[in-house]
This record gives structure tokens, sequence and C-alpha cells, in this order.
């Protein structure tokens, strides 16, 4: 048993050091090695990753292989002890197969994306850099440890938003996330502070198995004189910020579209596929804790439905087709976020596995859409590309139809069960966010097929030269097209299945009176009968209806849009503004904190403590000495009147 | 073979006789050979600290290589020195940041090179001379003493203001450290000797432990700096040069904190946990107002210095939320954490905020302005630079991996255990100093050129390469593996917390 563990740790080592290592050499040498040699190396060295992760899936799922325990001891203070280990698990197992498999393709497409970049090597370096991170925080053990990847790969997300940096907009949109993301790592590192505080340890294994005793024992935090929280649900609250940070949820979702500035590859494999869902993934693997905190599932379930809804409503009034998919992020990690609020841990990863196949599809086919219009983004200026991109408009056609969970399509499987849970949930919001992910699927259907009637079919609006030019993508760019888009087909119907027979094994826990997901797996009987019953069930009537206004108000009456939008002008413009967040953040927290920090260096250090204080008291001793310079007349007879007064005063006192 | 030297007089003495030495090289004809005699003592200083390191004993609280002479017999003034677990980690790290300021300087100085290298190898003596002595004349000696060639260095290398910096600098740390004389001359009085350890067994009422505390406090505070006392700060970075303040943030602000754990806590602890409050909300002031304040800054060194300020409030902090934690749960293991997290947030803090000052040094040699308006698209031009910068940012926002993260990360932690408010706004950094640093970042390096004098800027070569890779060779070590530091000052901060635990009042 000890060999196997051995064995398994080792591999996941070099699956987790392979990119870092790749990594190292484009950055360093990558002058010296060239543009191809470093997409060569980095892109050897996370394939290697990709098929280990495979024999890693194989040892965990098949062979029931787990490993736990620490590589070497980061450091230690008085009883804390803080390792740098592995979680090898179904989850973590599973994760790292995703992960690879994504950066992987990703890769390989940004051979073709990136040719003839000035950055090449330093951008593949980046993706590398951030395979590793984005590995190290799914295989960790400890909390420790997930922190370390939760910021590196905010770190590498910064970086690679403001990859061309001479780009003042990807600068900004490189910066606001990065702020954006601490605000819920604000959280995040607080929420572990209270986990050391009430268990002693960041060890994962320790705090699961205290957390029980901790929320019967009933312990609180003051949070202000007389009042007191439950420290358990203190602590998923503080956790959950982090993860709405990351996995951007209202309301700090604001820095996701933001992020659209940085290449397209970097929107498929960070903003859409891996990083994002991260915060699910840390939800996910908490759910130990979680499950033992009714309050923060209603907060999750409400917050996820919110977002599920509403940010995707936004994609209906986006010209920019990068953006179109990004708010559609934004809204399927509501989605996410909503399956696990209602307890259904295991469909939220399984829509973030089904997630990260079709939505880095439909990024990277827009990349290919994008590279094919000469780097024009706007939809307005596409149509009727279908003539000329045929296996771009396949592969699109294929990503949207598993996005607006259309059966057989992956997201079919994946969104429905969601629905079905938070439909079942009994937690406070359950009904409200229910309304949330139905309305939703209708929207979805709605602005995907807007953006892919936009782009694909109607007329030719491009200029001229545009038009003689277009052309399919090379094949570095449609190979991994054609690949992803095989589990955007047929990902969810193989996994429906092991998924509500636990896949996911022990690495996820569900209370009894929550297990929402049994419900469903009584019922289910099989992938077909599931794909038969969609047509007597309110969403894929949903998802139809929202295809079918696609197709009306865009390829039948394509003046209606623009009445509708005038009729309802209101509305329109508040969507338009998306609700007002970024005006507000840049009014109060930009503006307003810039102004309030002058303001403060100008009173409180400059007038008060330089001024007032410093200078003040020079100036005082400046004045006494003037007078006591006074008082040396250099006159004798002064002297002496002094030395008669002093030696009668003395006598005077002591008689 | 190295047992039997007196290894604390030689690091303390050896530079200041190769100060001397290069003094006699006088003027700038020889200025080469200056340098040469500046590099060789720099060097032999940290190889010394080799049998330091290799000879200190983990898992002992005493006081090691210890030196005892009389000196002065008739007022009880010995000289005694001697290392634990706490000043050794900063004595190591004094030689380093000399070796890597005369490294820094080997062409930015060309005038009065001789007098320059001399005031850094003196300047080093002396901070050593402070960590290692365990005689109270003999510390406070060399603490005022090491103020003159800072005071010289800013005077005569310095900026355009550099004659009110340097004044506001002299009397503000001078003035800070008189009532320290007056409270070491009182305990004398109690004790009969000017030993330190002495001190810490002396047994003193309430009352005159308040005063103690009042008298260490002023002191300290104004060294650190902290809130309010803290303006001499970016005024004096300013207007030295890129060595002084390197040498100013990494190892002169570190003398306050090493005074705490030297004096206050074990010297005063009933007063330390009495008034532990005023500390702590000073730091807590310093964490958020002068992060606020940072963000205005238009001067990359006066932004740095503001976050300098910031982050040694975490190190104040950390010395004294340990009575909150104590108070909490009795158990000293839980406040080790706060204390080590203390000790290694000064030498991360030592190591990012000195390459940051360096790196303001770089751009200052090639276009002298300190002004962020005046660069914009660096990266451009510098890409190698700008890369080494970007690890620094990040170390000054505290990511994981860098030496940054290390002491933040402990001391939030610990904090949560001491009260859930000082954790939130001691973490409050994870946005201000990410919102100062990066902004700052983003304006000086990303972007167009903004400046036709920027495209001209050559990116860093030789001796600037070798500072910024030792630099960041040391910031990404401390960051993946800090074990080997916390690992000397265990046992040590142990002893501390036992007894900064235990009352002296009967």
């Amino acid at each position: 048993m000890t060999t196997s563990s051995n064995f398994l740790s080792n591999l996941a080592l070099a699956i987790i050091l392979f990119p870092l290592l790749g990594c190292l050499i484009a950055g360093f040498f990558g002058k010296k090695i060239g543009q191809r040699g470093a997409h060569w190396v980095t892109t050897l060295m996370v394939g290697a990753s990709f098929f280990l992760s495979i024999y890693l899936v194989k040892l965990v799922v098949f062979d029931n292989l787990t490993f736990n325990g620490a590589i070497y001891t980061w450091g230690s203070s008085g009883n804390f002890v803080f390792d740098v280990g592995f979680l090898i698990d179904r989850l973590s197992a599973l994760m790292m197969l995703t992960v690879t498999f994504v950066s992987f393709l990703v890769h390989i497409y940004s051979i073709g994306y990136m040719k003839g970049d000035p950055g090449y090597q330093r951008f593949f370096s980046y993706i590398s850099l951030f395979t590793f991170a984005m590995l190290m925080l799914v295989s960790a053990n400890n909390f420790m440890q997930l922190y370390f990847g939760w910021e590196g790969v905010g770190l590498v997300s910064y970086l690679l938003i403001g990859f061309w940096y001479k780009k003042n907009s990807a600068n900004e949109g490189g910066l606001k996330a990065f702020l954006i993301n601490r605000v819920g790592d604000l959280g995040f590192i607080l929420g572990i502070g209270a986990i050391l505080a009430f268990f002693g340890s960041v060890d994962y294994a320790t705090v699961f198995s205290q957390a029980p005793a901790l929320a019967a024992s009933n312990a609180m935090v003051n949070i202000y004189p007389h009042i007191h929280w439950s420290a358990i649900t203190v602590i998923c609250l503080l956790l959950f910020i982090g993860a709405m940070g990351k996995s951007a949820q209202m309301p700090l979702h604001v820095w996701l579209p933001e992020s659209m500035e940085g290449p397209t590859p970097i929107s498929a494999l960070i903003h859409a596929a891996t990083m994002v869902t991260a915060g699910v993934y840390m939800v996910a693997r908490m759910s130990p804790l979680f499950e033992l905190s009714p309050v923060s599932l209603s907060v999750i379930l409400i917050i996820g439905g919110t977002s599920a809804l509403f940010t995707g409503i936004l994609a209906l009034v986006q010209n920019d087709i990068k953006r179109v998919v990004a708010y559609s992020t934004l809204s399927q990690l509501g989605y996410m976020m909503a399956a696990l609020g209602a307890s259904a841990f295991s469909a939220g990863i399984f829509h973030l596995f089904t997630h990260a196949c079709f939505k880095a599809l439909l990024f990277l086919a827009a990349g290919s859409v994008i590279i094919g219009m000469h780097h024009e983004q706007d939809m307005r200026k596409m149509g009727n590309l279908r003539k000329y991109m045929p296996i771009t408009y396949v592969t699109f056609l294929i990503g949207a139809l598993a996005l607006c969970a259309i059966p057989p399509f992956a997201g079919f499987y994946s969104k429905d069960t969601i629905i079905d849970a938070v439909h079942l949930s009994t937690v406070f919001g359950g009904t409200y966010a229910y309304y949330c992910v139905l309305i939703g699927t209708f929207v979805t259907a709605l602005y995907t097929f807007r953006a892919f009637f936009m782009t694909f079919h109607t007329e030719e609006r491009m200029d001229q030269h545009t038009r003689e030019t277009i052309k399919e993508s090379s094949a570095v760019v449609w190979i991994p097209l054609l690949v992803l888009a095989v589990p955007s087909i047929i990902l969810g119907w193989v996994l429906e299945g092991p998924m509500l027979e636990n896949l996911f094994g022990n690495a996820i826990y569900t209370a009894s009176q929550y297990d929402t997901l049994s419900t469903i797996a009584s019922d289910f009987h099989g992938s077909w009968a599931m794909m038969l019953h969609a047509v007597f069930t309110l969403p894929f009537w949903l998802a139809i209806a929202g295809v079918f206004c696609a197709w009306f108000a865009y390829v039948c009456r394509p003046q209606l849009p623009a009445v509708l939008a005038q009729r309802f002008s209101t509305l329109y413009t508040v969507l338009v503004h998306k609700y007002g967040f970024d005006e507000f953040n840049n009014w109060f927290f930009v503006k307003g904190g810039i102004r309030f920090a002058n303001w403060l260096f100008r009173v409180g250090d400059i007038k008060i403590l330089d001024d007032l204080m410093v200078n003040g008291s020079g100036r005082v001793v400046a004045w006494l000495s003037a007078a006591a310079r006074k008082l040396q007349t250099g006159y004798l007879y002064h002297y002496v009147l002094a030395m008669v007064l002093g030696v009668l005063v003395f006598g005077v006192w002591y008689s | 073979m190295f047992q039997n030297l007196p290894l604390l007089s030689l690091e303390i003495w050896l530079p200041i006789l190769g100060g001397i030495f290069a003094l006699m090289t006088g003027d700038d004809r020889r200025a080469h050979t200056a340098r040469m005699i500046a590099l060789f003592t720099a060097i032999i200083c940290l190889l010394l600290c080799v049998p330091l390191y290799l000879g200190y004993d983990n898992n002992s609280a005493a006081m090691q290589f210890t030196e005892n002479q009389p000196w002065i017999a008739h007022y009880g003034i010995d000289y005694t020195l001697g290392v634990d677990g706490i000043s050794l980690p900063l004595i190591m790290l004094t030689t380093l940041t000399t070796l890597v300021v005369v490294i820094a300087s080997w062409r930015p100085i060309k005038t009065q090179v001789a007098q320059y290298m001399a005031a850094f190898l003196i300047m080093q003596g002396m901070m050593v001379g402070v960590f290692a002595a365990l005689d109270a004349v003999l510390f406070y000696i060399f603490w005022e003493g090491m103020l003159i060639p800072m005071y010289l260095c800013i005077g005569m290398w310095g900026g355009a203001n550099r004659n009110y910096a340097s004044i506001k600098f002299f009397l503000y740390t001078f003035f800070g450290s008189a009532l320290m004389l007056v409270a070491l001359l009182y305990m004398r009085y109690y004790s009969g000797s000017f030993s330190i350890l002495g001190y810490w067994t002396l047994k003193l009422s309430m009352t005159e432990q308040i005063w103690i505390f009042l008298a260490f406090l002023l002191a300290f505070a104004v060294k650190v700096p902290m809130f309010p006392f803290h303006t001499w700060l970016p005024d004096a970075h300013t207007e030295a040069p890129a060595g002084g303040s390197v040498v100013l943030a990494a190892l002169m602000l570190k003398m306050g904190v090493y005074g705490f754990l030297r004096f206050s806590l074990p010297i005063t602890p009933d007063a330390s946990r009495m008034l532990d409050w005023v500390v702590i909300t000073l730091s807590l002031i310093a964490i958020v107002y002068i992060a606020l304040v940072a963000i205005g800054q238009k001067d990359m060194k006066r932004l740095i210095a503001y976050s300098s300020i910031a982050h040694m409030g975490f190190a104040t902090l950390a010395c004294f939320m340990i009575y909150l934690i104590l108070n909490k749960t009795g158990s000293i293991q839980d406040a080790y954490l706060s204390l080590e997290g203390s000790m290694v947030q000064m030498i991360s803090h030592a190591f990012s905020t000195g390459a940051m000052f360096f790196g303001v040094g770089i751009l200052y040699e090639r276009y002298a302005s300190r002004m962020i308006d005046d660069f914009g698209g660096i990266v451009n031009s510098m890409p190698h630079f700008a890369a080494f910068f970007m690890l620094f940012c990040m170390a000054n926002v505290g990511m994981p991996g860098t030496s940054g993260f290390v002491g933040e990360f402990m001391i939030i932690l610990s904090a949560f255990k001491a009260s859930p408010w000082i954790a939130f706004f001691a973490a409050s950094t994870l946005v201000l100093a990410a919102a100062y640093t990066l902004w700052m970042y983003k304006r000086v390096f990303f972007g167009e050129v903004t400046h036709e004098y920027v495209n001209n800027f050559d990116d860093i070569k030789g001796s600037e390469t070798a500072v910024m890779t030792i630099l960041g060779v040391m910031v990404i070590a401390l960051g993946v593996y800090p074990q080997p530091l916390l690992n000397m000052m265990h046992v040590t901060v142990g002893h501390l917390l036992t007894i900064a635990n235990t009352t002296k009042l009967m």
C-alpha cells in the first residue's frame, strides 16, 4: 500500500512540476531556444502532464488508490505546522485531468493564435506557469497550499490580461482583475485564519474530521460586543467571499468581462475553463464544512442564482463576440454555485467539467473567428461566416448547443441536473434560485444563438478587404476545436450516471437532510431515458424558445432588436450600463479612494503631523531659544543683578 | 577552528576597520582601491556568518558566541556580546545587505567613493553591534553611533532637500532615544550592572514598568517608525542615495522592532500586557492609514517609504498581539505564530523593499527623477528590469511563493485568534498594498513609452543584475522554504514568550 501511495505522490509531483519546468525553460532561455523551442518545450511538458493525468485518473478512479500526505514541511510555529502536500483523490485527480487537458489543447492552439507575437516565449512561459499554479491549487491537501495556488493563478491571470502591455485597456483590466480578486482573497485569508483559530490546523483532513464537533459545540465568533455568530458559518461565509472573487459572482463579477482584453487562448483556459472555476472547486472541496452551515448554503444559492440569471441577461446587449461568451461564463458559474448551494456538489463539479470543454470550445472557436476577421471582434461587422469557416462554424454550433442544454449535448445533462437539484433544495432561497436558473435557460439560449446567428448566418457586414481574405484557420487552431467538440457532445451522456452514483467517492460529503442528488439518482434510469424525458420538461422548451426567439429576431426580422431597444429604452440603458456596477465602482472606489488618499496625505501627514507637530515643535524651540538669547545681553551689570537676585531668593527660601 | 575566534567582535570591528582603511585611500583618484577594500570587507563579513550559522545551536535558548570583557568596571559597564535566535538572523541580514549595497554602488557613486564606502562599512559594524550587544551602554553607543554615518550619507550624497531631511532624521531619532537612556540608567540604579539580561530578571513595580515602557516605546516607535512618528522616514528616504535608502529600510527600521523584542517585552511584561492596545492601535493605523496615504504618492521613493511603514506596522502589531492571544488561550504555543511572523516580516521586508529602493535607484541613474509621471512604458526598453521589479512588487503585495507572503500570512492568521477585527484591518493590506504597488507599476512600467528618453534606457547589466539576482533569489528562497529561518528562532521565541508571559509583580 505504501509503495503504491508513494508512487501516486510521485506521479502527482511529476504532473505538477512538468509545466513549471516548461515555464522556467521558456521564461529564462526563451531567447536562446527561440519561438519554436519555446512552444515545443512547454507543449511537450504539459502534454506529458496530461497523459500522466490520464494514468492518474485510472489509478484513482478505477483502482481506488488515494494519497494524502506532505511533500515537505514549509514552516512550523508553535503547535502549527504548514506543509506542502497533496491530496490525490477522485475529485482532485479528475480536476487535474481537466486542467491539463484544456491547457494542453490551449498550448497547441496558441501556436497558431500567437504566431508572430513579439511576446511569444513569454506567453508560453506564462500559460505553463498558470498550469502549474492551477495544479497546485487542485492537488493541495491544506489551506496554505490552496492559497498558494489561488494567488498564483490570480497573478498569472493578471499578467496575461495585461499581456499586451502597450494597450492601456489591457493594463487596466489586469489591475482591476487583481484588485477585485484581492477583495475576495481578503475574505478567503480571514476564513483560513478562522480555521486555524478554531481547528489549530490548516490540514484538510484534520479540519474536516473536527468540523462536526465544532458545529455541535456551538462555538461562536464575537463579531461585536453582544453579537456572536456561529463559528462554522463565519468560516464558510469568509471562504465563500474568496470563491465569489475568483469565480466572479455578483457583485465581484466586474473583473471577468474586462479580462477579455487578454489574448483569446487565455480567455478560454483561465477565464472560462479553469481558474474561474477554482471557487466552485474550493466550495465543493469544503463540502464537509459548508454542509454544516445552512446559512452559508442559502447565501451561495441566492448569489449563485442571481449571478446565473442577471449576468446572462447582460450578454443580450453585448456586441463583442468574446464579451458575449464572457458573460455566459459568468452565468454558467452562477449555475455551478447554485448547484453547490443546493448541496448538489457533484452536479456543480460535473457542470464544471462539461463547461470546461464546451466553453473552451466556444472561446477557441470565437478566437478562430477573430483570427479570420483580422482581430475584429464586433459581431455587427461579421455575418455569414459559415461560408468561409466551416470547421469553426460546426464546432461553434456544437459548443452553443451544449451551452444551451439541448440534449444530448454535454451541457444538457449537467445543467438539467442542477436545475432539478435547485428545485429540490429545501434551504432558504431555494425557490428564488430555482426561478433564476429556470429563466436562465431561456436567456442562455437567446444570447448564445443571437451571437451564433449574427456571426455565422445573416448577411455579410464586413468590409471588402476582410471579405476577400477570410479563410478557415490553420490546423493547429482547428484540431483543438475538433478535439474539444468530442467531450462537448458526449461527456454528459457518459458521466451523468457515474456522477449520480458517487463518482467523487469520499471527496465530497453531503448531509442526508440536504441530499438533493440522491432523489435525482433514484429517478434516473440511464442517460437515454433522461434525454427522452427532456421533452416533457420546462427547461428544454425554454431553451428551444430561446433559440427560436434568437432566430426570429436576428434572422427573420433583423430590424426587431433595434425597435425593442427603443421601446424599452430604460431597460436597455440599464443593461448597456451593466446595472451600473462599473460606474459605481469607478466613482466610489477608484476616484473616491484616490481623492480620500490624497486628502489624508494633505491633511493628516502634511498639515497636522509635519507642519503642526514636527516643524511646529521646531518653531517652538526656535522661538524659545530666541527668547533665551535675549537674556544673554553681554552686559556685566545684568549678570551681577541676576546673581544678587538669585542669592537673595536662595537666602529667603532657606531662612 | 572558528569556535575560538571572537566572531561577533570580528563582525563588529572588521567592517569598522575596513571603513577606516577605505577612508585612508583618500580622494577619488584611488576610488577603485576603496571599492575593493569595501567589497573584500563585506565578503569576509558575510563569510564569517557561515561559522556563526553552523555553530549556532537551534536548541538552546541561551545567548551564544558570548564574549565578556570588563570595560569600565567602575560603573559596571562591560563589553558583553552574544546572539540568540532573534538577533542572529538580523546580523546575517545586516552583512548580506551591506554587501549588496557595496555592489550596487559600484558604478553609481562616482564622487567621494572612499567616504561613501566607509560610511556603509562603519554603519554595518555599528548595526551588528546593536544586535549583538548585551550591555546597555554598549548597546546605546552603537544605537546612537550608527546615526552619524547615516546622517552623513543623506547629507552628503542626498537629493535637493537633503539638509532638511538629514536634520529631521537625526533630531527625530536622537531625541527618541534620549528617554531610553534615562530608562536604562534608572534600571542600572537598581540592578547594579548594565547587563541587559540582568534587566530581564529585575523586579519592577507596575508604575516603574509603565514609565520604562513608555520611554522605550517612544524610542522604538520613532525608529520603526510607527504612526504618528513616521514623517521623518519619507523625507529621509526620498533624499537618501539608493544605498542609504536600502540600509534605512532593510536594517535601521528593524532596530525598533528588535528593541521591542529585546527590551519592552522581557523587561516590562506587565506594562506591555496592559498597554498592548496602544501599540496595536498605532500599528493598525499604520497598516490602513499609511497604505491609503501611499496610494496618492507621486514620488516612487516616497510611495515605497510609506509602504515600508505599513509593512513594519505588521511587525509591531505582531509583537504585541501576543498578549491578546495569551489572554484568550493562555498557551504560549498559540503565540509563536505571531512573534515569529513579526521576525519573518522584518527579514522579508528587508529584501523586497530594499530591492524596490534599488530599483528606483536604477531608474534614477538613467533619468534623474523619482517621479512616477516622468516614467512610463519602461518595460519596452528594460524588460529584464521590469521582470525583476515585478517580482519585488509581488513580494511587496504578499504573493505566496515570495518572502512577503510568509510574514503577512503568519500574522494575519494569528490575528484572527486575537480578534477577527484586527485580522480584518491587517488583511486590508491585501487590497491596499496591491492597489498602491501595482498602480505604480502600471504607470511606470506598462503602456506605451510616454517620454522620448525612456527609449534610450539601457536594460540592467553587470552589478545591477547581480544585485537584483541576489535579492530575487532571497525573496523566492524565503518564500518557498522559510522553515530553516523559523527553526533558528523557535527556541528563542519560546523563551521570550515565557518571559513576556510571566508577571514581574509580586
